[in-house]
This record gives structure tokens, C-alpha cells and sequence, in this order.
């Protein structure tokens, strides 16, 4: 049905691109190919707001049954008016608890696990229902800021496909039945010291856990544990074994990092600390409070990542020329390797040349940093690098490795499967994920399972894996469990739950217990001993109720260490060798929202544009312009993708920035065994993994086909038709123009206006937002805290392929220059908030009206669905309930809405309202207590959550505010200020650190 | 042949336009105040409760204060129906046989909650918050009524839109100094106007900002 429903695209000749832009000049920021090329296409997508509106009148219900079920609905909507409110039955407790208030929410401190890595949160509680996720602004890898992931962790534990009782083969068991067996197991097991007893993990940094495990070691002599997760950190780890010989951990301070090197790293975005670096990189980058210094992020990556946006100079190069350009930077800072011979950038000469220098000068304050895929090689080196610029200690510092067992988990794989195979295996406790899906291709994971009598899966929901076991235990969600986890810097937090299990769950802590023979001690007992065992502090009472209201437990950072990297460093064979052109690289990557595919069945994240693709609910091969030209590839068509013996057919998304000859693909879609919101979700990229190229590799071939496959990407929908909306320069020329965003744009004079100015004075409070373009990096934490906040619907992806993507902050991508290299600058567009709203004018029903603090505020009961008012709206940031997206039939997503937003129903048109919950909240406690709202008490959604601060919100009535601060710079301008919108919303211009020495080709 | 109607006859023609129109008129006029009745808004009419309970015994037989069982009127959105265990203060020393106290007994027993019917019930998409009302110096009886002699307990107004605009509109019609919030008796001065525009002023009353959509609806 998604073929029929869409409309057909002409298919784009890159070559015809490229001409036009270089007779007619292009445009100086575009979007997407279409747009560059103005095709027909795109001025028919920009023609129509919300593209094919007629499409519910043509299928599968007919014009004329459409038109009966109206009138029907229509006679009954108007007797329905008459009745009786229904009643509703007031359930108070039968013993309150004592800090509960009933109407106001309360904030418990826990840690969210990112691959097994804690990050601190705060999450709000409504009458004991979880319903939002905020940073903990006490704990170091937030400090306040979350990435979206951890957002929308929230929708995973209400999530209607979660399994909710123990299976045994498939049927409906009990946990007591399922306690027997196990026990049984378990005993014979005991009689062979745990010769056939293997436990599969994933990565784990629970001090409990590890203690557990050490426990069933002890019992089980014999027994074998196994960990195993596609987005592991076995490259880091092989490569601090590489370069000092032991196993480390390596904590960036980016706040201190003038210079900054990221080899195919999107740290700012991606792993358990990315919300803190993310922060930390963005207060030197910010050039406001009189700062007038940037930091420079030089980038080399292959697929465009958010934090590769951002840099000052970007490279798009393949895995073998990063390896080069690493290999190069080190023989200049005299980095002893087995290989001395000289690299030859090519072309890239003079810019790596500019660097070294750069990082040279900038001793002690710079960063050079490599992502989790790349060679162990790569990262040793990078160690070593870092050592030579006398980095240690001063922005870079090395600590005891943070998981409880750093060993590489493609061995653990390797000997686990071996083993199976053999048949050593009798009894296999599979804790969380799902190994069948996610393993390398080649080792036939399920195969290999089959020789095992007893398999036991513990996890979320039920899978590929727990199809193949004997029995699956639902896991717990983290925020209806007790546990313990370490974050990015070894700190260890207490993660609390918010609430007692929906089903009946168990968490994996309750697994262990039983294994370690403490069936029946409850996983906070064994939290408590554990820490009571370590005697942090004399009175343990004292310490508990800290470490739980903190959300971490001060002091137990892993130690700093000062490793010395052993040199000469032996590189690998093949380090640093460039492909020939006509070698195409594949490169297999976790999806910048769904990971590795444990958020798979999320559809808020599956529904957020990414990053830069601004693909939604696919995977696609991304490729080059010019490799797309090369081997006469086309946007959304099938291709067959070949590497080894594996294929996979996966359609073609071209991306500008793209490293030549590498194809990227991301993991976590095409899931078999998945809930309603995976299934039929994207490819599944790990059917070209192997063992021995879990990340992809060289040898890739690719043969295009006909077969079109439609792609939901939000690139081209709300358009605002190239106007001057991104304004960015270098910094020097900032310098030089401080009005440069100004520059050739008309504003309006303040008092032009036809109606009578006294109808609107805001001597109260006044509203108005920020947005600082400098610092964003199109991550989405933005859209997905709205999402949370907000009850906002996930529509599906026909929906999305009619431009009918519900998210109130929408983040527009805009490339700049040339098709192969662009710049890419980001920005979010929420309500701009018009004090002169060209949609209040045209709502014949006035649902649309303004406030006495110069909202725009949006009144859902009176709206009649007429949609002039997105019509009128030059900034496309309204959204229609087409059709009833709010799913108000499955009862548990009905616990994680906002009780302070009404939920929406169809034909009602919405859009951002600066949080007007939280401001009517604020404003009401300080009338109370009789005091003004001071600046920073009210944090829209957005801005709480961004990891990057570049989100300001307050009172630009009150001088001294943030946001009236920010705003008399000279970087603020708003967009489509011609049209005497006055939006309260503004923007400040984009700045670029470039290297004098590098001349941009 | 003859006319079958008389000349006569006209006027019932006329008579049944005119019927037409009136018909046409009232059931409009029906279909618009048919929201206002007391039956659809359910004024004035009791509702059973688990337990019949009666704030007259309580409040004027007894004197307990209205927020010794709604807590948190004063600070939260929601006065707060109590919990049994407030009940069962008292009533596990006094009547503690009573067989119209044992949904009561039983729910502290079972530990299973009172379902209580809702009184006061507004819709999904109106945000009504008690604290600020009470610290803005609206009185619990202005919008409640004489709950203090209500057996059972009813609806006095309709919470109908048009009767919150009423208020605020114009506040100083109702408002009333903040020591008198929960007094029940209290009667409006003959300076109401007056009282009410000073104490609008002192109180801080935005009463620019009291219609806006979003102080309700969001």
C-alpha cells in the first residue's frame, strides 16, 4: 500500500545537478537533492503543505461509505452534546503515602542504561506514573542535558508488545514453574562444577552484577560468562591492550579542548557520555556572554554524523584514509611506529598539514578522539597521539577500565558459539538482547543454539532469540527495578525504580540471585548488601538515602591512571591502506536512534528524523553524489548489496558529505520477531556482518535495480522555499561584521501595523525563546523531550510520506556549497510565537488567539479543523490530527501521558505552546509565594533537554534575563521578519572557527 | 367545480408559517439551553456515595475545617479527596460498628481503595487549579456552595464555561478577603465593588490575563 500512496518522483540525474549548479550558481543553502535541482517534484511538494490530503477518500473505504459513516457520526456528535458527563469515580488512598500530593508530580534521581553505561537522570512522577525523563544536573554525564534515546526510553517501558508473563515454548507459564525447572537444571549443573553452564550477557558495569557473577563463578567453577552487544566498546579495548598493555577507560574534558580532532567519532551524539560532552564541546564553541573565542572541531568521518555538523573543517574520507590521516598527524608529533614510511594525503596535503600544526600550537588543549568502530590500530595510535600533545591529565585522562569485565566481546561470541556447537553446552541463561538477531551473520547463531538442551532468555519483549528457547522470562524495565550502574567515568549510581513492575517481570539482577543461590532475596536486598559491604560510609542509612537522592554515589570514579603508551606502536597489516577507486567500503553502524535495534519497537524514536538523512522508520544504504554516479545508483531504489557470502537487498538514500566508495548501512531494523512498530521497519543490516567484520569492511559490491522502494525522509516537507532563514559566517569575518545577519535582510520598523497597538502591550511577563544555531548539532532531543511533554502521536510511516510527521519542534537540515562536500548547518523550528500571528486572523472559530504574555496560544476544544491557520502560518510549524493518531485503545500508553496537556484528537490542528503547562505552573507558585518568576524557573521541554544549552527560554521583559541578553546580539535575527511577523522565537547566527591555513576547495 | 378551501381558510396558511417559525425558533432555542438545564449539568441534584457521607454532620455538627480532609487545596491543582486512613482517625474510635461505616472499615481492612462518585467534575481539556483560587482569595462556597449543609453532597453551579467567565471577567464581584476563603457563612459586604477592586488590586489579580485561553485550556 505505501507504493500506491505515494507519489511517483521523477528519478534524479546527479550529473544534471551538478550542471545546473554550477551554471546558475545554486542556491547558497539547500536541502535536498531535489530542491538543488528545483525540480518539478519538489515545487509540487512545496506547493502543498501536507502533499495527497485526498488519500483516506480513495482506499480501502470509498467515497461514498466515507460520506454515510459522516453523516452518521455527524447525527450522533449532536446528541452525544446532550447527555450526561459520564461519571468518574475519585479513588483516593487508602493510606497515603507521605510525600505524595495529589495533582503534583514528584522527581526521582535513577541512571539510565545506554549499552550498560549509567547516565544520571531525574524522571517525573504523576501519582506514582512515570511519565518524563530529565538530566540529573548533578551528575556528571548529564548535567541536565539528555540525548533523545534517553527521552524516549520512557515509551519502551509502556510499550504494549512488552511480554508480560513467563513462556515456556511459547505457552503461558508462571514464574514458580519456570523457578522449578530452572533449580533442577541448576542442581545438575551443580554436580558437574557448571561444566555445561553458560550465562550470554551484554555489556555489564553493575558492581551487584559482577558481584553476582563472581558468585556463581565460585559455585560453578566450571561455568562460563559470556557477554555479547553489536555496539560494543571490543576496538577501544583492544587498542588501550595495544598501547599500554592493560585495559583502560578515557575521559575527555572537551570544556577544555581548544582544538579538536574526531576520527570518524560522533561523540557528541552517540554513547553514554555523549550528553556531557555534548555540553562541554558546546560551551567552547558558544559565542556569546562576551566570549568571542571558538573552539575548532576538525572531523574526519564517512557518513556525515551530527557532531561531524558541526566542524570547523570536515573530511569525508573512508576507513583506510582516516587510518592515513591518524598515521600522518603521528609521524609529524615523531610518534615511533613499525612503519616510518611517509603517508601521501593527496589532496588533503595541505589541510592535515594545517592541523598539525593547529594541534602542535595547542598543546595541552586539544583532543584527538576516534569512534568505538574503528581499528584497534587506530585507537592505540590515537592514545599515543594524545600522550604526544601532552593532553594526559589536562583534557584527557585514563581510568581503571568501567565495565566489570572489559575482555573483547567477539571472542566471548566466538568461544560461546564454539562451544555450543561442540556441544558443551547444557544449560545457556541468556540475560537481555537478542544474540540470533544481532550476531554476526556467519556463525549461524541459531543454528549453534539448537545444540543447547536448555536455553533460558531473559528480556524485554519477545524476539528472535526467545523463539528459539525453551524459556523467556520478561525482563523488567529500568524504571520498574533495582540496580546499580557505573557511567562513562566510573561513577557508580543507584537506579531506583519508579514503580512497581506492570507485569510480571523480572529484572536480571532476580536471574543471578537465583543462579548464586539467593533465590528469593529481593534485587534492592542485594543492592544494599553490596554497597553496605563496601563500606563507603560509617552509617550506611545515611549513605543509602544520599546515594538515592543524588542519583550517584560520590567517590567512586575509577582511579586516574597515567599509562605510558609502549612505542614503537606495531600497527596492523593493512593500517592506513587507501582502496583503489574502484573498492567500495561497506560500513555497518548502530542507527543514531534506535542503536543497535533494542529500540526498535520505540516509535518515537523510530519516527525521528535522523540527523542528517532525516530518514524515518527505514535504514538505507547511504552513498555518495558522485559513487551513485559512478555505479548509476538512484535515490529509493532496491539494490542488491553483496560482501562475502552474505547479501541483502536495501534501497539507495544519496547523501551529500558522504565519504566516496563507502557505503554505510545502519544496524537495528528488519527485525523478524519484532512488536507492531518494528515490523516492517528497514533491512536488516546484520546479515552482512561477519565474525571477523562485525563493522562492515572492503569487498563490498552493489548491483542497482528498478524496484522502487518509497523512503519517509522529512528533508523536503514544511519547506520554506529558500529563504534567508540560516545566516552563518567564519568567525574573523564576524569580527570584522558584526551585522553580517543582518545584512541585506529588510525588518520591518517595530510600530508598523494596522491595528491598534494598544490591543496588545505586554507589561507582564513576555515570552520568548532563542535558539543558539552555533551550538545546535541536529541531535533531536529537542523533538523527543516535545514528544514526551506533550502527548504527541506517532503517525506511521504513510503517514510521514504525506508530510503528516506530527513533532511540534521540527530540526530543518540545511546543506551549504557544493553537492560532494557540503557545510551543514542545523535548525529547530518550533511556534515561532508571531506577536503579529498571521494565523490568528484567519481562524474563523478563534481557536487560535493571543495571550496577555504574547503567546500564540492554541485552544484544541474550539478547533473546528478548518487548517487555514496552517495555511497562513509561513513557518509550516502547525500540525493536523488527520485521523485519530492518539492510540486511546491500548491502556498501558495511556500512563506515560502528561496529565497536564490535553490529549488530541482528529481533526484538531496543534502546535508548540513554549510549554505553557510549565509556564501556567510556574506563574500560579509565584503567585502564591508572591514572588516574580525568575529567569531560568521555567525550562520549556526543548531546552531542558538539550544536551548543547542551545535552547534559551525567559522573560524578554526582564533586561536582565538570559534570553532578552541573547537577544540584544547582534548575531539574533528572526526569520521571515519581512512579513512583520515579529516572531518571539529567534535565532543567533551559525559561526565557523575555519583554520586560516586551509583554503576550502 | 368549487373551491375545495374557503377564503377563510387563509389565515390557518398563515397560522402555519407562523407555527413553523415558532416550532423552528424554540427547538433551536431548546437545543441551546438544553447545556444550561440542572438535569444535563447534574446541579442541584446528590449523588450516592459508597458511603453517605454528609459534610453537614461533619463540618457544621462537628467543625472540622475543610482542609483537615482536602490537604492540598491550598497548594496543588487538586484539593485532595482524603484517604481512608483519615476517616479511620476518628472512626476507628467513635462508631466503629456503624454498618454505614463499614465500606469504610473494610476498604482500611482490604487495603482496597473507596471509589468515591466525583462530584465536581470537569472536562479533560479545562486545567482547573484549587491553589491558586484559595490564595487569590476565592471563596471555597463561592464555587461550591453551602457544602456545609449539604447530607449528601450536589453541584450548585454548573461549571459551564460561561460561569467561570463570569468571574473572570470581572473577579471583584466574588472575590473576598483571603481569612475568609473557607469560612462558610460568609456574606458580601454591601461595598462588594469597592472590597472587590481594592482586594483585586492588592491580590494582584491580572484580570487582563484571566481570559486568555491558555490560563484554562492547553
Amino acid at each position: 500500500m505505501t507504493q500506491e500512496t505515494t507519489i511517483t518522483r521523477k528519478q534524479l540525474d546527479v550529473a544534471e545537478i551538478r550542471e545546473r549548479l554550477s551554471t546558475d550558481g545554486g542556491q547558497e543553502y539547500w536541502r535536498s537533492l531535489d530542491e538543488l535541482a528545483q525540480s518539478d517534484e519538489f515545487a509540487e511538494l512545496v506547493h502543498r503543505e501536507f502533499p495527497e490530503q485526498a488519500d483516506e477518500l480513495r482506499d480501502p473505504v470509498s467515497r461514498r461509505n466515507f460520506i454515510k459513516l459522516m453523516g452518521a457520526s455527524f447525527a450522533l456528535g449532536g446528541l452525544s452534546g446532550c447527555t450526561i458527563q459520564p461519571m468518574e469515580k475519585i479513588v483516593p488512598q487508602v493510606r497515603a503515602p507521605e510525600d505524595l500530593v495529589p495533582g503534583k508530580p514528584l522527581y526521582y534521581a535513577t541512571a539510565y542504561p545506554q549499552n550498560g553505561i549509567g547516565t544520571g537522570i531525574l524522571v517525573e512522577s504523576h501519582m506514582g506514573r512515570p511519565t518524563k525523563i530529565e538530566g540529573n544536573p548533578q551528575h556528571p554525564a548529564s548535567l541536565g542535558g539528555t540525548s533523545g534515546v534517553v527521552q524516549a526510553s520512557i515509551l519502551n517501558l509502556y510499550d504494549p508488545d512488552r511480554s508480560q508473563t513467563v513462556k515456556n515454548a511459547g505457552r503461558i507459564s508462571t514464574w514458580g514453574s519456570f523457578l522449578d525447572g530452572f533449580m533442577q537444571q541448576l542442581g545438575l549443573q551443580g554436580v558437574k562444577e557448571g561444566a555445561g553452564l553458560r550465562i550470554l550477557t551484554q555489556t555489564i558495569t553493575s558492581p551487584t552484577q559482577g558481584f553476582l557473577l563472581d558468585e556463581i563463578k565460585k559455585q560453578y567453577p566450571k561455568s562460563q560468562w559470556h557477554q555479547y552487544e553489536p555496539s560494543n566498546r571490543d576496538n577501544y579495548h583492544a587498542g588501550s591492550q595495544l598501547a599500554f598493555g592493560e585495559y583502560t577507560n578515557t575521559v575527555f574534558d572537551f570544556a577544555k579542548a581548544k582544538v579538536i580532532l574526531a576520527l570518524d567519532s560522533d561523540f557528541a551524539n552517540q554513547g553514554a557520555a555523549s550528553a556531557r560532552y555534548a555540553r562541554d564541546f558546546a560551551a567552547g564553541r558558544r559565542v556569546r556572554d562576551g566570549k568571542k573565542s571558538m573552539n575548532r572541531l576538525y572531523a574526519a568521518e564517512s557518513t556525515p554524523t551530527a557532531t561531524g555538523s558541526l566542524a570547523d573543517h570536515r573530511l569525508a574520507l573512508g576507513t583506510g584514509a582516516i587510518e592515513a590521516l591518524a598515521l600522518k598527524v603521528a609521524h609529524a608529533l615523531n610518534i615511533r611506529t613499525d612503519n616510518s614510511a611517509s603517508v601521501d594525503m593527496g589532496k588533503h596535503e595541505q589541510w592535515v598539514n594545517a592541523l598539525v600544526a593547529d594541534l602542535k600550537a595547542n598543546k595541552g588543549q586539544s583532543i584527538v578522539i576516534a569512534g568505538d568502530h574503528q581499528s584497534p590500530t587506530l585507537h592505540a595510535l590515537v592514545h599515543a597521539i594524545n600522550e604526544a600533545l601532552g593532553n594526559l591529565g589536562k583534557t584527557v585522562y585514563h581510568t581503571a577500565p568501567i565495565e566489570v569485565e572489559p575482555a573483547s566481546q567477539r571472542d566471548s561470541l566466538l568461544s560461546l558459539v564454539a562451544a555450543m556447537k561442540a556441544g558443551q553446552v547444557d544449560t545457556l541463561v541468556i540475560l537481555g538482547g537478542d544474540p540470533v538477531y544481532y550476531a554476526p551473520a556467519d556463525l549461524n547463531f541459531a543454528e549453534a543454539l539448537s545444540h543447547v538442551p536448555y536455553r533460558l532468555h531473559l528480556g524485554p519483549a519477545e524476539n528472535a532469540t526467545s523463539e528459539l528457547c525453551h524459556w523467556h522470562v520478561p525482563e523488567s524495565h529500568y524504571l520498574e527495578s533495582w540496580g546499580d550502574l557505573r557511567s562513562y567515568n566510573g561513577l557508580a549510581s543507584i537506579v531506583q525504580p519508579l514503580i512497581e513492575p506492570l507485569y510480571k517481570t523480572h529484572s536480571a539482577l532476580d536471574l543471578l540471585a537465583v543462579m548464586a543461590g539467593k533465590a528469593g532475596t529481593p534485587a534492592l536486598e542485594l543492592i544494599r548488601q553490596y554497597w553496605e559491604s563496601q563500606r563507603l560510609d560509617a552509617n550506611f542509612a545515611t549513605f543509602w538515602r544520599r546515594a538515592l537522592h543524588d542519583g550517584s554515589i560520590a567517590g567512586t570514579e575509577s582511579a586516574v591512571k597515567t599509562p605510558r603508551v609502549s612505542t614503537p606502536l606495531a600497527l596492523a597489516s593493512g593500517f592506513a591502506q587507501m582502496p583503489g577507486v574502484e573498492d567500495l567500503e561497506l560500513q555497518l553502524r548502530p542507527d543514531p536512534m534506535i542503536g543497535d535495534g533494542r529500540d526498535a519497537n520505540n516509535g518515537w524514536l523510530q519516527e525521528t528524523p535522523r540527523p542528517i538523512t532525516k530518514l524515518t522508520w527505514d535504514n538505507a544504504a547511504l552513498i555518495s553524489p558522485a559513487t551513485a554516479e559512478r555505479l548509476r545508483l538512484q535515490n529509493e531504489r532496491l539494490a542488491d548489496l553483496r560482501i562475502g557470502d552474505s547479501s541483502l537487498k536495501a534501497p539507495i538514500w544519496v547523501v551529500p558529505g558522504q565519504a566516496d566508495g563507502v557505503i554505510t548501512l545502519n544496524f537495528g531494523f528488519g527485525q523478524k520477531f519484532g512488536g507492531r512498530v518494528s515490523q516492517d521497519a528497514g533491512f536488516d543490516a546484520y546479515a552482512l556482518s561477519s565474525s571477523s567484520q562485525p563493522h562492515g569492511g572492503l569487498g563490498l559490491q552493489i548491483t542497482g535495480s528498478f524496484d522502487r522502494y518509497p523512503l519517509a525522509s522529512t528533508q523536503e516537507h514544511h519547506s520554506m522555499e529558500g529563504r534567508k532563514l540560516v545566516r552563518q559566517t567564519s568567525l574573523e569575518n564576524y569580527k570584522h561584521h558584526p551585522h553580517f545577519a543582518h545584512e541585506g535582510v529588510h525588518d520591518p520598523p517595530d510600530d508598523l501595523t494596522l491595528y491598534n497597538r494598544t490591543d496588545h502591550q505586554y507589561d507582564g511577563y513576555a515570552w520568548g525563546m532563542i535558539i543558539d544555531l552555533n551550538s545546535c548539532m541536529g541531535c533531536n532531543a529537542c523533538a523527543l523531550a516535545c514528544q514526551a511533554e506533550n502527548n504527541i502521536p506517532v503517525v506511521g510511516k504513510d503517514q510521514v510520506l504525506n508530510g503528516r510527521e506530527m513533532a511540534w519542534i521540527r530540526v530543518d537540515r540545511y546543506y551549504k556549497g557544493e553537492l560532494d562536500d557540503p557545510g551543514i548547518v542545523h535548525q529547530p523550528v518550533p511556534c515561532m510565537q508571531c506577536e503579529n500571528a498571521p494565523c490568528e486572523v484567519v481562524c474563523p472559530v478563534a481557536a487560535t488567539v493571543h495571550s496577555a504574555e504574547g503567546l500564540n496560544d492554541m485552544v484544541y476544544n474550539r478547533c473546528v479543523g478548518t487548517r487555514y491557520c496552517a495555511n497562513n502560518c509561513p513557518y509550516k510549524v502547525r500540525r493536523f490530527n488527520f485521523l485519530l493518531y492518539t492510540d486511546k485503545e491500548s491502556e498501558s500508553l495511556k500512563l506515560q501521558r502528561n496529565p497536564d496537556v490535553t490529549v488530541r484528537a482528529r481533526g484538531v490542528m496543534e502546535k508548540c505552546t513554549y510549554c505553557v503547562q510549565r509556564i501556567n505552573l510556574a506563574r500560579i507558585e509565584a503567585k502564591k509565594s508572591g514572588d516574580k518568576i525568575s529567569d531560568g524557573q521555567i525550562a520549556t521541554a526543548c531546552e531542558q533537554a538539550c544536551p548543547t544549552e542551545s535552547i534559551v527560554f525567559g522573560n524578554i521583559n526582564d533586561p536582565k534575563s538570559r534570553v532578552s541578553h541573547y537577544k540584544a546580539s547582534e548575531l539574533n535575527y528572526g526569520i521571515l521578519t519581512d512579513l512583520n511577523t515579529r516572531p518571539r522565537t529567534t535565532y543567533l547566527a551559525a559561526l565557523k572557527n575555519p583554520n586560516p591555513e586551509i583554503v576550502e576547495s | 367545480m368549487a373551491q375545495i378551501f374557503p377564503r377563510s381558510a387563509n389565515w390557518a396558511s398563515k397560522a402555519s408559517i407562523l407555527a413553523v417559525l415558532l416550532v423552528a425558533a424554540s427547538v433551536l432555542g431548546m437545543l441551546l439551553n438544553i447545556n444550561r438545564t440542572h438535569y444535563v449539568n447534574q446541579v442541584n441534584i446528590p449523588l450516592d456515595q459508597p458511603t453517605p457521607f454528609s459534610h453537614k454532620h461533619h463540618v457544621t455538627g462537628l467543625g472540622l475545617d475543610c482542609r483537615y480532609c482536602h490537604t492540598s487545596v491550598e497548594t496543588s491543582a487538586f484539593a485532595g479527596v482524603p484517604p481512608t486512613e483519615t476517616c479511620m482517625t476518628c472512626h476507628s474510635q467513635i462508631w466503629t460498628e456503624a454498618a454505614m461505616l463499614e465500606p469504610v472499615r473494610a476498604s482500611f481492612r482490604d487495603n482496597t481503595p473507596i471509589a468515591w462518585n466525583r462530584v465536581h467534575d470537569l472536562p479533560d481539556f479545562v486545567y482547573f487549579n484549587h491553589g491558586i483560587h484559595i490564595s487569590q482569595g476565592i471563596g471555597c462556597q463561592t464555587c461550591h456552595g453551602q457544602v456545609d449543609q449539604m447530607p449528601l453532597t450536589w453541584k450548585v453551579n454548573s461549571l459551564n464555561m460561561e460561569w467561570c467567565l463570569e468571574c473572570h471577567k470581572n473577579p471583584a464581584q466574588f472575590i473576598r478577603p483571603r481569612d475568609q476563603v473557607f469560612n462558610m457563612n460568609y456574606e458580601q459586604p454591601a461595598d462588594q465593588e469597592s472590597l472587590g477592586q481594592r482586594l483585586v488590586a492588592e491580590y494582584q489579580v491580572e484580570t487582563r490575563q484571566l481570559t486568555n485561553c491558555s490560563i484554562c485550556h492547553r
